[in-house]
């Protein structure tokens, strides 16, 4: 079974590699096997983040930057991510809608994803998912996401290149960015540039790139139409442009280094959760002591000291 | 998080404009704690199978009002054969003619839900197929 997958996983199996990604979302320990195995013999792929307000069209300029990068012949993975619903645990995965020139093409392929996440952070599934598609071939991996919070914030900021996408009508708007949102974008797309307040708007960004103060490189700013395809060459030439800058400056080491620091970190905050936060919670002990806490004869903070105490000697 | 989340396709095939009733049952559905991918508008067969591989869904939910199930429904399925996915619940609403029912349950789609079935009964109906 697993050789079976990793065999169809190399030859770019499109059903082996979307089954691998169910099971590392999943049935964790299985697809932790299966990535022990991906890893040494894999390269990450050329990762691009794409992130903005709702409605600003993400989507659309995925599916053309994507187009573009197809023309030069390269194959393209695109990881579209949206909100898990706190309430219900569902999601509502929309972006494959605005995908519809690269949906049938067989160089490309699409897998959206729900944030999940555990402990309020990110789902660690989207790394592994990058490992894998770059095991599966993958020159670049584009990676979608509603630029709100800090998960997204974290998950495009784990790309080599960040574009942050944004529109003229966007207004007041971009003045809640979060400024690490503008801290992390090596490029802004203006798009839906034909409309009405574009000028203002180019003018606001400036400013607040001119605030965040990048090193090195400045961030450029790209005008689009991405229903009309205008400004897209522009804005692939000025991805490559990024990419030879952290070649050249060895910052493209630096960044797969501090991926994989956060995936390591993120793996062991999630073994920790699994081996010893759950099983605390579960215990008889946690719900005397919760009852307790309940009637005020006991204080949360000296129950957390004694059940690590307890239960794990620590 | 490490338990399964059941993965929905809601996919709207042919040339028919009307997705209120899609994007409705899609909505139910994340509201009962799933995954839900919806392609959009005028999809083909091999586009909605495409997108059902490539996301690894449990469900493919076909929307229709057009009344070209009979010619695009086997086309789905076909499809899915052929691409080893046979194992993956097909279920379709809309506008589909009771006498049309026997044909495509005898094409392997599994549930016919017509309009003002209750979300409740969809939900049921795939918790119990997805195990």
């Amino acid at each position: 079974m697993m050789e079976d997958i990793l065999e169809g996983i190399k030859k770019g199996n499109e059903r082996k590699i979307a089954q691998a990604i169910t099971v590392i979302e999943n049935q964790r320990d299985k697809g932790f096997e299966l990535l022990k195995k991906l890893y040494r013999e894999t390269s990450l792929a050329y990762l691009v983040g794409i992130t903005g307000p709702p409605g600003s069209g993400k989507s659309t300029l995925t599916d053309k930057i994507v187009s573009k990068w197809r023309e030069k012949g390269l194959k393209v993975a695109v990881i579209a991510i949206d909100p898990t619903s706190k309430f219900s645990g569902g999601a509502l995965l929309g972006d494959r809608i605005r995908m519809s020139n690269v949906s049938t093409d067989r160089g490309v392929f699409i897998r959206s994803m729900a944030t999940r996440g555990s402990l309020g952070g990110l789902n660690p599934a989207i790394y592994d998912t990058i490992l894998l598609l770059s095991a599966a071939g993958y020159d670049y991996i584009l990676i979608e996401t509603v630029g709100v919070g800090q998960n997204e914030v974290d998950i495009v900021d784990l790309a080599d290149t960040t574009l942050v996408v944004t529109v003229p009508e966007a207004g007041d708007e971009i003045q809640t960015f979060k400024a690490g949102l503008m801290e992390v974008g090596d490029l802004f797309v203006l798009n839906k540039s034909d409309r009405p307040g574009v000028d203002k708007m180019q003018l606001t960004l400036e400013q607040m790139i001119n605030l965040a103060d990048k090193k090195g490189w400045e961030p450029p700013i790209v005008k689009t139409v991405a229903t009309k395809n205008n400004g897209i060459d522009k804005l692939t030439t000025k991805i490559n442009e990024h990419k030879s800058y952290l070649q050249e400056s060895n910052l493209l080491e630096d960044n797969r280094e501090e991926v994989m620091r956060r995936q390591l970190v993120n793996l062991l905050e999630e073994k920790v959760l699994a081996k010893i936060v759950n099983p605390i919670k579960q215990s008889k002990e946690f719900a005397a002591k919760m009852k307790k806490i309940k009637e005020i004869k006991k204080d949360p903070y000296t129950a957390a000291e004694e059940l690590l105490k307890e239960k794990f000697q620590i | 998080m490490a338990e399964k989340r059941k993965k929905v396709l809601i996919a709207k095939p042919g040339l028919d404009g009307h997705d209120r009733g899609a994007k409705v049952i899609a909505r139910g559905l994340k509201e009962a704690g799933m995954e839900v991918v919806y392609t959009g508008l005028r999809k083909t067969p091999e586009d909605i199978v495409r997108a059902a591989i490539q996301e690894d869904v449990d469900v493919i939910g076909l929307s229709i009002l057009s009344g070209a199930h009979k010619h695009l429904f086997p086309e789905v399925m076909n499809k899915l054969k052929e691409e080893g996915a046979g194992d993956v619940v097909v279920i379709s609403g809309g506008i589909i003619p009771e006498e049309d029912h026997q044909f495509l349950k005898d094409l392997g789609i599994e549930g016919i839900f017509t309009p003002g079935t209750p979300i409740q009964e969809i939900v049921d109906f795939i918790e119990e197929k997805v195990n």
